[in-house]
């Protein structure tokens, strides 16, 4: 495993206090067993991401996943961390104010392409630019599972579904260049057949310091009969393999736009030198998460702004 | 002493400079413990059309924006066009004859002309005119020089000593001369001693999120809503308040929703527009039981409608707000400092109840400005942010954790995120009592309707704990007027000057919208006095809502819909108009062209 080591400013913190006993793959087993399809490619993730948590030292109650509608947004019930399972393509947003009202928590967001390049499209281009703290893990499988086999923004031209018969005449969103266009400060791809590259990718998206976008190949077995698993197998090459930099940034738009007997996967593109949103954020650079702070203004806080009045 | 009560309009177009004088003229009256109410009547330009700031003043509390004008600064002709046929014996125009004709005045209305070339010969600009018509003012209500010595002195202190000293020999010349050529007003502007706050109700309301523990708040700006997103922005270092202007309304209530579910006490603000697109979100707070506040600042409507102008005409979209039924709190502030105390107020109970509360405001609420005793404004509040784990010693129950514990009052304990050992997941899907969506079950009726029914619990304990309106006034009345919001102060005066007429009226202001105390309504609206019910809408929002919580159909309808906000006198003739059987509703004609 060659994926280069994804040092962040501020490197995962060790369980509380250091008393608690190293989190399992089992104490990380959600209340219900996955309602996924047989061989779909979301279970690669919800493995990948657990190993990911174990691997960092993370206990539980640190990391909250967050989602928004789709069968890879229904990810948060089968993981025992912190969950929130949202509205149809809004998990960023809600993942932007619980990151900010509480900086320590390891936030990841999980969903599908159509609940994050789809409906919450204006979202993921803004969360990037702002450079949240959290790690975004999009289960690509360009159909809509859920709502049972539609086109999506990231199926390819040409593609037919239920609602495209002829075959779809829109051009996809490629999410790597337009990523690494918007900001987002550590770019890569997945492919839910690679579990063991995948947890890489997932534990170097947490460590960053930033916006991380992990965009997973997962495959729809069921509505989606072109981008299958062996479609996949075939086709995809590790990055790491060709010697690619993630550091240069023509080289990674070029290998995002690469489409065709090979698609690489892999990091595409990090930097560490841009500050996340929460360390610009003056207001939290002290008195630690907001979550915890004391409500009510201080009384000379008061009467000054009563002054202000008069 | 005899009630002072005097008004000021400033009318001229955007860009002329009229909120300075206002804000000189604000400040003077409140530090005299002068009552105040202003209302800005715009348009939604940065330069031209036509700005008319009324301010208002007494030794008693004002209760609205009133009826007359006493002096008209009139800062353009279009000004001058438009108001001088409204100005009544007695009172007073200011204008610079150099550039503006009046017209036919009304015998008794002083034509109180000055020249800026005259009395400022080589002073350039425009704003000469503003500071002569300011200082001409304080002449004729009795203000000494030494009062406008040190407002100058103040204003221009960071422009330097030069600027200083040709404004003030410009306010000398413009106050010498008001003092040869006007005849000034009999009563002199009172001093109470006392001294008064004033602010606008987008402020109160921000002040109001602070003094309840507000730490995030969001917003994408969107008049007339924008006031609270500038003064949180303003104070946001001072209070620790992470405030951030964001890609949409939708991205506002989701983000405002998770900084409340990670354990803050988020707020947001918007008008109708932004509203409609916080809809799903508002019931996603529900449904996940977070609790959330949002104030809509209400706008001429529908969709872009009219930005700058009032209307109360978004109750049914915010009572609709959302698929589904779902708990919530929807409150009406009747007056400005209501606004700073139902902020707090509120989220207690959202705290408690672990639902999302909607206050309703208004441009007329949220921009206008009143003064308030200092005294009013408790920044001490009480602070209950009902049962969450580790708080306040609330512990998860035997048996182990369960977020969506079944209890009587439909309240269940919440963990915030980050305590160890209470992991679970909330969803917008239905979900049983650990959180587990009911689908994966490929859904269980029992347990929807066991979960629905503990949210909708809630609604009883919400109820029990606002109190209900009370009738204000005369017990023994002619007649009830009913309003809801920020019809209060308007709805007050008109009873007064109906007193006066022989008309005993009282007066039934709801502000607790949602839940309703039905029961209680019905009992005070059954006593045997007509009930006219006065809104600023032209459907009728609140007497379709009445009837629909209480059965009662009202005798008579005010309304309002044209963007401006009521005066007394549309009220007074209107209840007469409906008393004498003409119409059940009765829709004034706004004479002032604003
Ligand atoms: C506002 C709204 N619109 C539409 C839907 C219906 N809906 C649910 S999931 C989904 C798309 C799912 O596709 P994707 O995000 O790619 O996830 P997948 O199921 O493929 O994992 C849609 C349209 C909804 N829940 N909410
Ligand atoms: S429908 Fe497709 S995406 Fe959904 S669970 Fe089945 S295989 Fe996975």
């Amino acid at each position: 495993m060659s994926v280069s080591p994804t040092e962040g400013r501020r490197e995962a913190r060790p369980a509380g206090a250091g008393a608690a006993a190293r989190t399992t793959v089992k104490d990380l087993k959600g209340r219900v067993e996955p309602d996924w399809c047989p061989g779909c490619g979301d279970f690669g993730v919800l493995s990948a991401l657990k190993q990911a948590i174990v691997e960092l030292g993370l206990q539980p109650h640190e990391v909250m996943v967050i989602s928004g509608i789709g069968c890879s947004s229904n990810l948060p019930g089968f993981i025992n961390t912190y969950g929130m399972h949202t509205l149809h393509g809004r998990a960023l947003a809600v993942a932007t104010g619980a990151q900010l009202a509480n900086h320590e928590l390891k936030i990841v967001v999980t969903g599908g392409d159509g609940d994050g390049y789809g409906i919450g499209g204006n979202h993921f281009l803004h969360t990037m630019r702002r450079n949240v703290d959290l790690t975004y893990i999009v289960m690509n499988n360009q159909i809509y599972g859920l709502t049972t086999g539609q086109v999506s923004p990231t199926s390819v031209k040409g593609m037919k579904t239920k609602s495209t018969p002829e075959g779809s005449i829109e051009n996809p969103i490629n999410p790597i260049p337009l990523a690494i266009a918007a900001g987002a400060t550590y770019v890569a791809r997945g492919y839910t057949g690679q579990v063991k590259h995948l947890v890489e990718l997932i534990k170097g998206g947490i460590r960053h310091r930033g916006f991380a976008l992990i965009d997973a190949f997962s495959p729809c077995v069921t509505f989606n009969h072109d981008n299958t698993h062996d479609f996949f197998k075939q086709r995809t090459v590790k990055l790491e393999d060709r010697g690619h930099d993630p550091t240069n940034f023509a080289a990674a738009m070029e290998q995002g736009y690469r489409w065709g007997d090979e698609i690489p996967i892999g990091l595409f593109w990090k930097r560490e030198d841009i500050p996340s949103l929460d360390e610009l954020e003056p207001v939290l650079a002290e008195g630690g998460p907001l979550a915890r702070r004391p409500l009510g203004v201080p009384p000379d806080v008061a009467r000054s702004l009563i002054r202000d009045l008069m | 002493m005899s009630r002072y009560d005097l008004s000021i309009g400033i009318g001229g177009a955007a860009g002329q400079g009229i909120a300075t004088p206002g804000d000189i003229l604000a400040r003077l009256f409140v530090r005299r413990g002068l009552h105040l109410s202003a209302y800005n009547a715009y348009q939604s330009i940065i330069r031209g059309g036509h700005i008319f700031l009324t301010l208002r003043t007494s030794d008693e509390p004002v209760l609205s924006f009133g009826d007359k004008i006493d002096v008209l600064i009139a800062l353009n002709q279009d000004t001058m066009d438009r108001h001088l046929r409204l100005m009544r014996s007695g009172s007073a125009v200011l204008y610079n004859a150099d550039k503006i004709k009046p017209g036919n005045a009304e015998p008794g209305v002083q034509l109180c002309h000055f020249s800026v070339k005259e009395l400022a010969p080589g002073v350039k600009g425009d704003l000469v005119q503003n500071t002569i018509a300011l200082s001409a003012l304080l002449r004729l209500i009795g203000v000494e020089f030494k009062v406008l010595e040190e407002i100058i002195n103040v204003q221009f202190r960071r422009k330097g000593p030069t600027v200083i000293e040709e404004n003030l020999a410009v306010a000398r010349a413009g106050y010498e001369y008001a003092g040869s050529r006007f005849q000034p007003f009999p009563w002199p502007l009172p001093d109470t001693g006392k001294r008064l706050a004033f602010f606008e109700g987008n402020q109160a309301l921000a002040m109001g999120g602070a003094a309840a523990g507000v730490r995030f708040y969001c917003a994408y700006p969107m008049s007339p809503s924008s006031g609270v997103l500038h003064w949180m922005a303003r104070h946001a270092r001072q209070l620790g308040i992470v405030v951030r202007q964001v890609e949409d309304e939708i991205s506002v209530i989701n983000m405002a929703i998770g900084a409340a579910h990670a354990g803050c006490r988020a707020m947001c603000a918007t008008s109708g527009g932004g509203f409609a697109l916080m809809s799903e979100a508002l019931g996603s707070a529900a449904m996940m039981e977070i609790p959330v506040v949002c104030i809509n600042v209400q706008r001429a409507g529908p969709a872009t409608g009219v930005p700058t102008k009032t209307e109360q005409g978004d109750l049914w979209q915010v009572m609709g707000a959302g698929q589904g039924d779902y708990p919530r709190i929807i409150v009406a502030p009747t007056n400005i400092p209501d606004c700073f105390k139902t902020v707090p107020r509120l989220f207690n109970l959202v705290d408690r109840f672990q639902c999302p509360g909607i206050i309703l405001s208004d441009l007329l609420l949220s921009e206008g400005r009143a003064s308030v005793d200092p005294a009013e404004l408790d920044f001490n509040v009480p602070i209950d942010r009902g049962e969450v784990i580790g708080l306040n010693g609330a512990l998860a129950p035997d048996g182990g954790y369960k977020r969506y514990r079944l209890t009587e009052s439909g309240v269940s304990p919440r963990a915030l995120p980050g305590t160890p050992g209470y992991m679970h997941t909330v969803a917008t899907d239905e979900h049983d009592e650990d959180g587990v969506l009911i689908s994966d079950e490929y859904t269980n009726p029992h347990k929807r309707r066991a979960m629905h029914e503990k949210r909708m619990r809630k609604m009883q304990g919400i109820l029990a704990e606002i109190e209900p309106p009370k009738l204000f006034g005369p017990e023994e009345a002619q007649v009830t007027l009913v309003g809801w919001g920020s019809t209060e102060g308007v709805i007050r005066e008109a009873m007064q000057r109906l007193a006066a007429d022989g008309i005993a009226a009282n007066n039934l202001q709801v502000k607790w919208l949602v839940p309703f105390h039905g029961e209680a309504v019905t009992r005070l609206l059954t006593k045997g006095a007509k009930t006219i019910i006065v809104e600023n809408n032209y459907s009728g929002q609140f007497a379709r809502y009445l009837r629909s919580e209480t059965g009662l159909a009202a005798d008579g309808h005010i309304r309002k819909y044209d963007g401006e906000p009521f005066m007394p006198h549309h009220i007074v003739d209107g209840v007469k108009a409906i008393l004498s059987g003409a119409q059940r509703v009765y829709v004034p004609v706004h004479e002032i062209m604003v």
